[in-house]
């Protein structure tokens, strides 16, 4: 027996094992299982097969109480990759502008500084922490609720592409597996896993990244929580973490200090006087063009040159009408 | 005993000449329209049976037939009236045949015999004209719309009058105008809009490069507002410009008695639950739409998202070619439709996004699907995009903004240097753009787009050459990506 019949076994009968179970209907299973030939159909459909006991198994997840029977893994990145230090950025789908930033943010400068960042290819959070990643050309990891050739949610089918094409997608689930809601949290417990720090950007009461911090919090694994407004919904999940006795994350130097890496210095860019007030500016508060203009005493028109030198630099950035520095 | 009446038909905005052709036979009385008429034509027969008998005329007892040539062009409306009632006449011998022949005849009879202005006088006018008739029988409230395409009018208040007319027996009465009190539509200032720099910087650059804008926000934030005041800050229609607005809200029928020449650009705002047809155009002979309706003027489309799909992919041939062509069963009709587009729409279902002061309580399924209804080929015919949050209370507070009266001499100063030829462009600019395209989600037209939008900036700024700071302005009001489907 092998992990291999276990996953597709696991697969057929629609459930969730990571032992192989007493019973005949497994033992059949296994004895008809045909290995070699489920194993070419994977490779034809470009999926490698990362066994539990594969020696390139990552050691974080492998070290979890509940690791799974091995990964089904995508894409164009090495297999290495999964044993790299990891951060999980996680958090609410139905994001604010904020957090849709902030783990942009992350994503990028968790990234370019060498790390890989790991989500869940969710809209929201998930989706902009990946996206930030691939902006600075670092590696990103996904990790899917469904068998391992469904891109869910469709939407980012072309964001899954992207990430296959420099980094990896994985998954405990054989091909063809449906997602289903009991899935999501059973995927948390990987994303915690394969991760030695967990960020939560923005949740809900309730939300699946709760789950995903419970899991790191349950392994021993570090896990920050970036604070939001008290009156915000959004954040109360994440604030409700932060009183628990989560790390309150201020910026990627954060977590870059727990993993003893420099934060790569930005690129030195030249702006020009106009730009420079208003990013003094936006570094205070986010603020609409309107306010940068009465605070700078810039004319609309030169402002929006400057706000487009500022975004062009990557120093700033805009959401719904709003401006961010970072 | 036979008569004919030149009269004209309508098709899109091209009139065609229909001779109306009466002929009385002896047998039993009766009366009959051929010649592919509608409904409203038809109907016809009652009314020109009351208007004849209440303008003391004779009906003749004969066997009527009424020929509307050439039989294979449909013909719609009330217009054929009184070209109907003159034929009968004069082929009762109630009028003489040849002073009819060289008038061209329109208008609807009532019961009792006067004459109601119908649509359209003005193409059927200058039709006339180009026939080389010498003067043509309308309603009297139509008269100065005919005078209009340069042909003699005369002014009909009741078909007696028109008998008398073409008896010799006098002229009409010249139409004089209501009280002479021309009311002028009022235009709405730009002075009455509390902050929004940004979107009025954009809406300023919209009129002096006639691009289409696209203001996003929250419920409240002056959206609609400056949307309707792009008008006030536009350069007057010319002559000419005037003459073809006119033509095409004359066949619409929107012409006010007092005001037969659109001197003003038109500004139009259907409501979001238009019919395809209702914004491009249609019907069974085809009617011109809103978009033509806005021809040279203005097109406000409030509560952008929440039209049809297939309203809003239907707007992409007018906002491509200026014009949208119609195809029926009974032929085919151009109209113009060279207008400027204005969206106004909120940035998620609900409304809260982009205020600070409420949550979004917007499913991700329902937002995806909000976004989805605008394609990205339909975003790329906006040139301007400003996202609108919601102003601080000191905004609104603050001093009287600046009104529409200098912004539109700006406006009228760029556009003559716009027109005085393109700009050349700096190598910083060139420079910039190409890093722009590197490091932004720019497509194709969205690099086109930021070039025509900054050499509008560049002409505003009285500036012979498009420099980076023009460019980098232009590439702030680009396409956000929270308006995608990202």
């Amino acid at each position: 027996m092998t992990e291999l019949t276990l996953a597709a076994f696991a697969a057929e009968r629609d459930v969730h094992v990571i032992r192989a179970p007493h019973g005949r209907a497994f033992a059949t299973f296994a004895r008809r299982f045909d290995e070699a030939g489920y194993l070419a159909r994977l490779r034809a459909g470009g999926v490698r097969w990362l066994a539990r006991s594969h020696d390139d198994f990552p050691p974080l997840l492998r070290a979890i109480h509940d690791p799974p029977a091995g990964l089904f893994v995508r894409g164009a990145g090495e297999v290495e990759l999964l044993r790299r230090p990891a951060v999980a950025v996680v958090g609410a789908r139905s994001c604010s502008a904020y957090g849709a930033q902030v783990a942009r943010m992350l994503g990028r400068e968790l990234a370019a500084a060498g790390l890989v960042v790991v989500s869940g290819l969710a809209r929201g959070v998930d989706g902009d922490a990946h996206r930030g990643a691939l902006e600075s050309g670092g590696s990103t990891v996904a990790v899917l609720g469904c068998g391992i050739d469904r891109d869910y949610p469709a939407t980012h089918a072309e964001l899954a592409a992207r990430i296959r094409a420099t980094g990896l997608t994985v998954s405990e689930y054989a091909p063809a597996v449906e997602p289903a809601p009991w899935r999501f949290p059973a995927r948390n417990r990987i994303i915690a896993g394969l991760a030695a720090a967990t960020v939560v950007v923005e949740a809900r009461e309730r939300s699946g990244a709760l789950i995903t911090a419970d899991l790191a919090l349950e392994e021993g694994r570090e896990v920050f929580a970036v604070p939001g407004e008290i009156m915000s919904a959004l954040s109360s999940g994440t604030n409700d973490l932060l009183r628990l006795g989560a790390t309150p994350l201020t910026g990627s130097a954060d977590v870059l200090e727990l993993f003893g890496v420099e934060q790569r210095s930005a690129e030195k860019v030249e702006l020009g006087p106009a730009a420079n007030a208003v990013l003094a500016r936006l570094r205070d508060s986010p603020a609409s063009a309107d306010e940068l203009a009465r605070a700078t005493g810039l004319d609309a028109g030169a402002l929006a040159s400057a706000l487009t030198e500022l975004e062009l630099a990557g120093v700033a950035a805009a959401s719904e009408g709003v401006f961010r520095a970072g | 005993m036979l008569a004919r009446t030149v009269t004209h038909a309508l098709v899109g905005l091209e009139a065609r000449r229909v001779e109306v052709e009466a002929h009385l036979q002896r047998g039993v009385p009766g009366f009959s329209i051929v010649g592919l008429a509608d409904r409203a034509c038809q109907e016809a027969k009652e009314r020109v049976r009351s208007g004849i008998a209440s303008a003391e005329l004779e009906w003749p007892v004969r066997r009527i037939t009424v020929n509307l040539a050439p039989a294979g062009l449909r013909k719609e409306g009330s217009g054929f009236d009184l070209p109907i009632a003159l034929s009968i006449l004069a082929a009762s011998g109630q009028l003489p045949r040849d002073r009819l022949a060289d008038h061209a005849a329109v208008g609807e009879l009532g019961l009792d015999g006067r004459l109601r202005p119908v649509g359209g006088v003005l193409a059927l006018a200058e039709a006339a004209r180009q026939a080389g008739l010498s003067r043509i029988l309308c309603a009297a409230r139509s008269a100065p719309e005919a005078a209009l395409a340069g042909i003699d009018p005369v002014p009909v208040r009741h078909l007696a009058e028109a008998a008398a007319y073409l008896r010799g027996e006098g002229e009409p009465e010249p139409y004089v105008e209501g009280n002479g009190h021309r009311s002028e539509p009022p235009t709405l200032d730009l002075a009455d809009v509390r902050g929004q720099e940004r979107a009025r910087r954009a809406l300023e650059i919209a009129a002096a490069g006639g691009h289409n804008l696209l203001l996003a926000g929250p419920p409240g934030t002056g959206k609609t507002m400056l949307a309707r005041r792009l008008l006030g800050i536009l350069p007057r229609l010319t002559p000419a410009e005037a003459l073809e607005v006119t033509r095409i809200h004359s066949v619409a029928g929107l012409l006010a008695a007092d005001r037969p020449l659109v001197t003003s650009r038109p500004l139009r705002s259907p409501h979001y639950s238009s019919s395809v047809a209702a914004i491009v155009g249609g019907g069974p002979g085809p009617k011109p739409g809103e978009v033509s309706l806005a021809h040279r003027g203005v097109l406000v489309l409030d509560e952008f998202a929440e039209f049809q799909r297939s309203a809003l992919e239907a707007l992409r041939q007018p906002l491509e070619d200026g014009l949208v062509s119609i195809a029926r069963a009974g032929g085919r009709a151009v109209f113009p439709a060279r207008f400027q587009l204005v969206a106004a729409m909120n940035l998620c279902p609900c409304g809260a996004r982009g205020d600070p002061a409420a949550e979004c309580s917007c499913s991700p399924q329902r937002l995806a699907a909000f976004r989805d209804k605008l394609s990205r080929a339909l975003l790329d015919r906006f040139d301007l995009v400003v996202a609108m949050p919601r102003p601080r209370a000191a905004e609104l507070a603050a001093a009287a903004a600046e009104p529409s009266e200098p912004v539109r001499a700006r406006v009228a100063a760029a556009r003559e240097r716009i027109e005085a030829g393109r700009p050349k462009w700096s190598k910083e600019a060139t420079e910039l753009l190409d890093r722009a395209v590197e490091r932004l989600p720019l497509s194709g037209r969205g690099r086109a787009r930021a070039r025509r939008v900054a050499e509008t900036i560049a002409a505003l700024a009285a500036e012979p050459g498009v420099g980076a700071t023009h460019l980098a302005e232009a590439l702030a009001y680009r396409s956000p990506t929270e308006l995608g489907t990202a």
